[in-house]
């Protein structure tokens, strides 16, 4: 990556202690925040690029679609001015970045289409964003020590009953579409049940903890796709750490076996695990979009998806770059809890 | 089978491989079934996928062994119309994603240059965005068509292909046998062919599986968002959505195409999985 190239040295330069080089070798931790930050802003810029071509490359532009055929042209002709677009590409998106940067994500297409007063896009994000912030946590807070405890009981029973009965439906649950899943729950503890709703639906401004109740099966649709996929690898990880002499050693010695498990094994198998965690909070901010629209739960995924269905582009331009940005930086902050959780690897991650 | 055969790198070719695992041999027979369903399904189905026979919702009868959509048309034709398509987009992403990776993971591992980092720094970029958020940018972008969905899937999907075949293209780039076809002044395009690729077949088999169900899933959920193929056509995917509000009264409506997909991505994976298992067995993965 460019942002670590270290300035070209002539021979006989004296030692600076400025020198970039220098300073990288002397904070391999400093260093690996700013290449792996340097990376994200890059990744993100790229994100900016992508969501702001895809949403300009339309046939016809914003206008025409949100009116739709049977618009007139001086209607198109005055909401493309109301929206900005008859200025070129390169001001528009030096516009909407610039926005973005003060949280100020533009209007929202079919409000001012339809000339509504307060067409601002930052002013309605905060509540979906708030729905899908609940049922996002909440899941996580279940789904970390589920995976972990799942897949290190799997890992330290390999190829008993106990790894079977783990692992054999996390294959199935983690490898199956989250609206597959979300229907079948549905039919069992709605259709045939009768003891959870099938709809998360919230009227405006309403919390989602008034009916938690209904929180239950799309978190549930989470949790299997989720911890489906992760017990596997920490179970991998578990079944890798108890083959190292280290746990060999530590038996040999006769430690108490749940000395050895606690102490030894798990603290090893949980660096790897960590990751894992990363890859299951980062598929949170994809799974949710499919989730939220199964139960019609109100976050920014099921915004986004309306977003897309009324065409509405600066709405998609909002919630594409907030799911993005979440994406990129779950998985920044997971690789510093790991380079932190494990020392020898702040050596070797530089 | 002796120490020395099963040494031997392709001792047992793949099908075998693959079906003589308990698990291959579950897949392979299921998968076999529903590609059968998904393809000749059109040829037998009892009535019109669109013909619309008596009340929306209405349970199984006579007629009807699955009962009536939410618009009153026959469960049981438009299941057996709606694999094709899952199949037909599923396969064409795969052999898409193939061929890119394949074309990109070869030229970076090959050039060893600087295409590789500028090649793998943007499958990095791609990477690093939720698969669902590019697919639907790109229906936003192009609308929801059989092409669009194809081309998202495999732009989302190939990366991981690329580095896969880039990471194997390096290992055998330093053995002897690729030097030696180097010295012989032989041209690179010969050697990819002959030298390189017969080397990372394996990982790449190993990685074909979870690709293809992966496709399935993502082109299944833009379906069923609603974002994809558009009514009336019979999909798997877009099936379990327009019949949600009659889950009640007739809940085969949605759960026959729901257990279709399901059965499709678990026999994809069982023998994905029996592969790899298999072939780490026999030793052909060292």
């Amino acid at each position: 990556m460019g942002m670590a190239t270290p300035p070209a040295m002539s021979a006989v330069a004296p030692i600076d202690a400025d020198d970039p080089a220098i300073r990288a070798a002397r904070h391999p931790v400093a260093a690996f925040l700013l290449r792996r930050v340097g990376g994200a802003v890059l990744s993100l810029v790229a994100a900016t690029i992508l969501i702001f071509i895809a949403t300009n490359v339309l046939p016809g532009n914003a206008a025409v679609v949100v009116l739709g055929k049977n618009a007139t042209p001086a209607q198109v002709h005055k909401l493309e001015s109301e929206l900005g677009l008859s200025h070129s590409e390169v001001r528009r998106y030096a516009s909407w970045l610039g926005g973005m940067l003060h949280g100020d994500f533009g209007q929202s297409a079919v409000a001012v289409a339809e000339g509504r007063p307060d067409a601002s896009i930052s002013g309605t994000l905060a509540s979906p964003l708030a729905d899908s912030g609940i049922l996002a946590g909440l899941t996580a807070i279940l789904l970390i020590p589920l995976t972990l405890a799942l897949g290190a009981l799997a890992g330290l029973r390999a190829g008993r009953r106990a790894d079977h009965l783990i692992s054999v439906p996390a294959l199935v649950a983690g490898g199956l579409p989250e609206f597959v899943t979300g229907t079948a729950l549905i039919f069992v503890f709605f259709t045939a049940l009768k003891v959870l709703p099938p709809v998360a639906l919230l009227g405006p401004g309403q919390s989602p903890f008034t009916t938690p109740k209904a929180l239950i099966l799309p978190i549930l649709t989470l949790l299997a796709v989720a911890v489906g996929a992760g017990v596997r690898q920490v179970r991998a990880g578990m079944i890798e750490v108890l083959q190292q002499d280290y746990v060999l050693f530590a038996r040999l010695n006769g430690i108490p076996e749940l000395r050895v498990l606690l102490r030894y094994a798990l603290r090893n198998a949980l660096a790897p695990s960590v990751q894992i965690i990363a890859q299951n909070l980062q598929y949170l901010v994809g799974g949710i979009i499919v989730v939220e629209s199964v139960f019609s739960y109100p976050g920014i995924g099921t915004y986004l998806v309306n977003a897309v269905t009324s065409r509405d582009v600066n709405e998609v331009q909002a919630a594409a770059m907030i799911l993005a940005t979440l994406y990129v930086g779950i998985n920044i902050v997971a690789d510093l809890i790991v380079m932190f959780l494990v020392p020898r690897l702040r050596t070797a991650m530089s | 089978m002796t120490a020395a055969t099963a040494r031997r790198r392709p001792a047992v070719p793949w099908p075998a491989l693959i079906t003589r695992d308990r698990g291959g041999l579950v897949g392979t027979v299921l998968l076999v079934l529903i590609v059968l369903v998904a393809l000749a399904g059109p040829l037998v189905m009892p009535h019109s996928s669109t013909a619309v026979l008596g009340t929306p919702g209405h349970g199984p009868a006579g007629g009807a062994p699955l009962g009536l959509d939410f618009l009153g048309r026959d469960v049981l034709s438009r299941l057996l119309a709606g694999g094709r398509s899952v199949l037909l987009l599923g396969g064409a992403a795969t052999l898409v994603i193939y061929l890119a990776g394949l074309a990109i993971g070869l030229t970076a591992g090959y050039a060893q240059s600087f295409a590789d980092p500028v090649l793998m720094r943007a499958v990095d970029v791609i990477l690093s965005f939720p698969a669902l958020l590019v697919m639907l940018l790109f229906v936003t972008a192009f609308g929801g068509g059989p092409g669009v969905l194809v081309g998202a899937a495999a732009l989302v999907l190939f990366p991981g292909v690329a580095r896969i075949v880039r990471t194997a293209t390096t290992e055998v780039m330093t053995k002897g046998f690729v030097e030696a076809a180097v010295a012989r002044g032989e041209r690179a395009p010969a050697i990819m062919r002959r030298e390189v690729l017969p080397n990372i077949v394996a990982p790449i088999v190993a990685d074909l599986g979870i690709r293809f169900s992966w496709a399935i899933i993502l082109i299944a959920s833009v379906n069923y968002l609603g974002l994809g193929l558009r009514p009336p056509t019979a999909d798997w995917g877009l099936m379990i959505s327009e019949n949600r509000e009659i889950i009640s009264t007739n809940p085969l409506a949605v759960l026959a195409p729901a257990a279709m997909l399901a059965l499709l991505v678990i026999a994809v994976n069982l023998v994905g999985d029996a592969y790899v298992r298999q072939r780490s067995r026999s030793g052909g993965d060292q």
